[in-house]
């Protein structure tokens, strides 16, 4: 710069230009849409007809939701009210509210009991979902399976009781044994729960009303509540059974690969509305038509095998995606089989598996309104069947159904979003 | 060794699962309680109302039966069904009978092993077209797109009517009632086929019931009743005379309106034989003598039935048809009660 001088250059600017602001097209939202939306003539072509359709489907619906009929008792009735016009007979969610919640059967007066149980199944979800929760709180997520098994069935407190304590005494027979070995350590445990249950199972018999709600049988549980039971039940009870599954599958003792395997390539072969009209039909031939086994448990048992099948194997994926070295290092520590595995290996390959477990997780509730197919009276079964059926509301399609896509859509979408949140959280990769 | 006695045990739950057929009527004594097979769900014929109190024609006769047996209409456990579940549920003994609209045919009752007790409705399967085809026959139909219900027998009176006439057609299946109708009003279909009852149902729920038509060709016969096990004769009898006296009541002009008054006797001998002033009919079903009258109270003769479940002021509509008494050009034809 020391060759420029006043005398040599026509012209020297020595202040700065003030800021301009960038031109109109280059700022701001016109920005964004050239560069999004009108980016060359193919994607302007895409994005008007888009906006087309949108404005089609939003100017077609909009109607049908804001004339929406709330609170007659009939769809003639509501058909009067509309008198011609474009809406919806929202009034079948009103009057069919609690059937479909909670089924036709359900008592009335104790709906507050499912409710509740839900209450409490979202505190006891809490703990285990987010580690930022009080770890006390497991105490309860604990106790929760027999609250709400006593608060959705009913009966007298002492079953749910019974076999609470049945539970404590094979934990502690489980620890006291556990220095040994971890398999006497299981062993012991379950002798010893099933010793007291089986023994406290005599009390119940005894004094059948000591703190009894009234009790529901089974066939009663319908509505979207027999869903929120029967995925809560099966992925929580699959979860378990289907580690089991996948470390017995990479066993190195062949009976129990064998069983693994076959267990888990037959469960996995078979449709699962086959298994529930097993479930269903033919074990009915099996039992004395008065000592019959609950419905819904056949049912939970059928999409518990089903489940821990397919979650075996997005385990096993997991487990065979740890390098060699891990299982190395656990054995050159000196531990043995079930600390390995507890404390190095597992830990994780089920971090790895946790987008494939909630994606069988999402499936499997979906897959509970199957259940209507062996006609059980799930949301699904409840639309198809009374609601549909009924002269009142015979003739009812998009509310009703846009209710069920609704309701589990908020399900399905919270749970995957939580499992994302989760592998953020869980993420310790250096990418 | 305990694996052998869980096969045993299942063994004999097996055995003894086949052999419930033996005393029906007094299992269901003992239990106080009447296990009933109904649809999940058919408009007019049994569904749940907003109570959760299953309601309709089928409904009707489970609750007769009950009151005869228990003396309680209310003692009846209605287990729902579909049309794959339903022949399971009776043979396994889960249910006692099954009242689900259920068509009499010759393998049902003799390959199946079941015993078909009477009829409580006669049916017949017909057509329904949208009034602006301008379709007046069934013969006019060729090459019509056809919305059928699969696994039923109408699929199969379809496909010989249309051959018998030489028509072509395309079927569309469906699962159930409620799924044909958007198919058929959105136009899927041409044509919507199944039981004529089941049609009237569902074009009473249209906005515009009168833009489609009912062709005037019913295509078969659909005879449908109630029906129980096979080799249980004493509660198959209790079954049929309990929908026969609804059926004779009618006929007798017994309703539930003045049952109480002709139960103290009456100067007609069939009637007194009917309501058990007169006569041992009770004693031979193994049932008292007013098992009669409680069938009847607890939800009024078969006219009764028909009127509040499914006729003309309801929003079904249906006429009374072939289903009137015989006296009155129909096929309703109680044998007598002696």
């Amino acid at each position: 710069m020391s060759d420029t001088h006043a005398q040599s250059v026509a012209y020297v600017r020595d202040t700065m230009l003030p800021e301009q602001a960038p031109p109109v097209t280059e700022a701001g939202v016109i920005k964004w849409m050239r560069e999004n939306l009108f980016k060359g003539w193919f994607n302007s072509i895409l994005t008007i007809v888009s906006l087309y359709f949108i404005y089609q489907i939003v100017t077609g619906a909009f109607p049908w939701f804001a004339n929406g009929i709330w609170s007659t008792s009939s769809l003639a009735e509501c058909r009067e009210v509309l008198d011609g016009a474009t809406g919806a007979c929202f009034s079948v969610l009103t009057e069919r509210w609690n059937q479909l919640l909670f089924g036709f059967k359900y008592p009335s007066e104790g709906y507050w009991r499912p409710t509740l149980a839900f209450v409490f199944l979202i505190v006891a979800l809490a703990p285990a979902l987010y580690p930022a929760a009080p770890r006390k709180m497991l105490f309860f997520t604990g106790l929760y399976p027999f609250i709400a098994f006593w608060l959705i069935w009913g009966g007298t407190i002492l079953i749910p009781l019974m076999v609470l304590i049945g539970v404590i005494a094979g934990y502690f027979a489980f620890k006291r044994f556990e220095r040994q070995s971890f398999a006497m350590g299981m062993l012991a445990g379950l002798l010893a729960a099933v010793v007291v249950i089986w023994a406290g199972g005599l009390i119940p018999s005894l004094l059948p009303g000591f703190l009894a709600l009234e009790a529901v049988p089974s066939r009663d549980l319908g509505g979207f509540m027999l869903n929120m039971i029967l995925g809560t039940v099966c992925v929580s009870l699959s979860l378990p059974i289907g580690i089991l599954l996948a470390l017995g599958r990479q066993s190195s003792m062949p009976i129990i690969k064998w069983i693994c395997v076959i267990f888990i390539e037959f469960i996995r072969g078979v449709p699962l509305i086959t298994l529930l009209f097993v479930a269903n039909v033919v074990l009915a031939y099996f039992f004395p038509p008065d000592a019959n086994i609950d419905l819904v448990l056949r049912v939970i048992i059928m999409i518990t095998m089903f489940a821990s099948a397919y979650i075996a194997e997005v385990i096993r994926g997991g487990l065979a995606a740890l390098p060699r070295g891990q299982y190395e290092a656990a054995d050159s520590l000196g531990l043995d089989y079930a600390q390995s595995m507890r404390l190095i290996i597992l830990p994780q390959a089920l971090k790895i598996s946790i987008p494939g477990i909630v994606n069988v997780a999402v499936g499997l509730f979906k897959d509970t309104t199957l259940v209507s197919v062996i006609s059980m009276f799930d949301l699904v079964g409840m639309i198809r069947g009374p609601i549909l059926a009924s002269t009142e509301w015979n003739g009812v399609y998009w509310e009703l159904w846009g209710f069920a896509v609704f309701v589990f859509f908020i399900v399905c979408f919270s749970i995957s979003k939580y499992s994302q949140w989760l592998e953020r959280q869980l993420a310790t990769d250096h990418r | 060794m305990k694996k052998l006695a869980t096969l045993g045990v299942m063994t004999a739950a097996g055995l003894s699962a086949g052999a419930v057929s033996a005393a029906t009527l007094d299992d269901v004594m003992a239990r106080g309680q009447l296990n009933c097979g109904v649809t999940t769900g058919l408009v007019g014929f049994a569904a749940p109302n907003a109570n959760g109190e299953w309601d309709g024609f089928d409904v009707g006769v489970c609750r007769a039966v009950a009151a005869a047996v228990l003396g309680d209409p209310t003692a009846v456990e209605f287990v729902p069904t579909t049309g794959k579940t339903r022949f399971t549920a009776l043979a396994s003994g889960e249910i006692d009978l099954l009242a689900r609209n259920t068509t009499w045919t010759f393998s049902r009752d003799v390959d199946l092993g079941f015993e078909f007790v009477g009829i409580n409705y006669y049916d017949g399967q017909g057509f329904m077209v949208p009034k602006e085809l301008g379709v007046s026959s069934a013969k006019e139909l060729d090459g019509a797109t056809v919305c059928i219900q699969t696994g039923t027998t109408t699929e199969l009176n379809l496909a010989d009517y249309f051959r018998k006439n030489n028509l072509d057609y395309e079927p569309v299946p469906i699962e159930t009632n409620s799924e044909a109708q958007p198919l058929y009003l959105e136009g899927a279909c041409d044509v919507y086929t199944t039981d004529s009852s089941g049609l009237a149902a569902t074009r009473a729920a249209f906005e515009n019931p009168g833009d489609h038509v009912i062709l005037p060709e019913i295509i078969s016969k659909e005879p449908l009743g109630p029906l129980v096990r096979h080799g249980d004769n004493e509660w198959g009898d209790v079954a049929r005379w309990t929908l026969n006296a609804l059926i004779a009541a009618e006929e007798l002009g017994v309703t539930s309106a003045n049952i109480d008054e002709l139960a103290s006797g009456t100067n007609s001998p069939e009637i007194n034989r009917l309501l058990g002033t007169e006569g041992t009919l009770g004693d031979m079903l193994g049932l008292d003598a007013d098992w009669a009258v409680r069938a009847i109270k607890a939800g009024g003769n078969y006219g009764e039935l028909f009127e509040k479940n499914i006729g003309e002021n309801t929003p079904i509509g249906l006429a009374r048809g072939l289903n009137a008494q015989w006296t009155d050009g129909g096929l309703l034809y109680a044998p007598p009660f002696r």
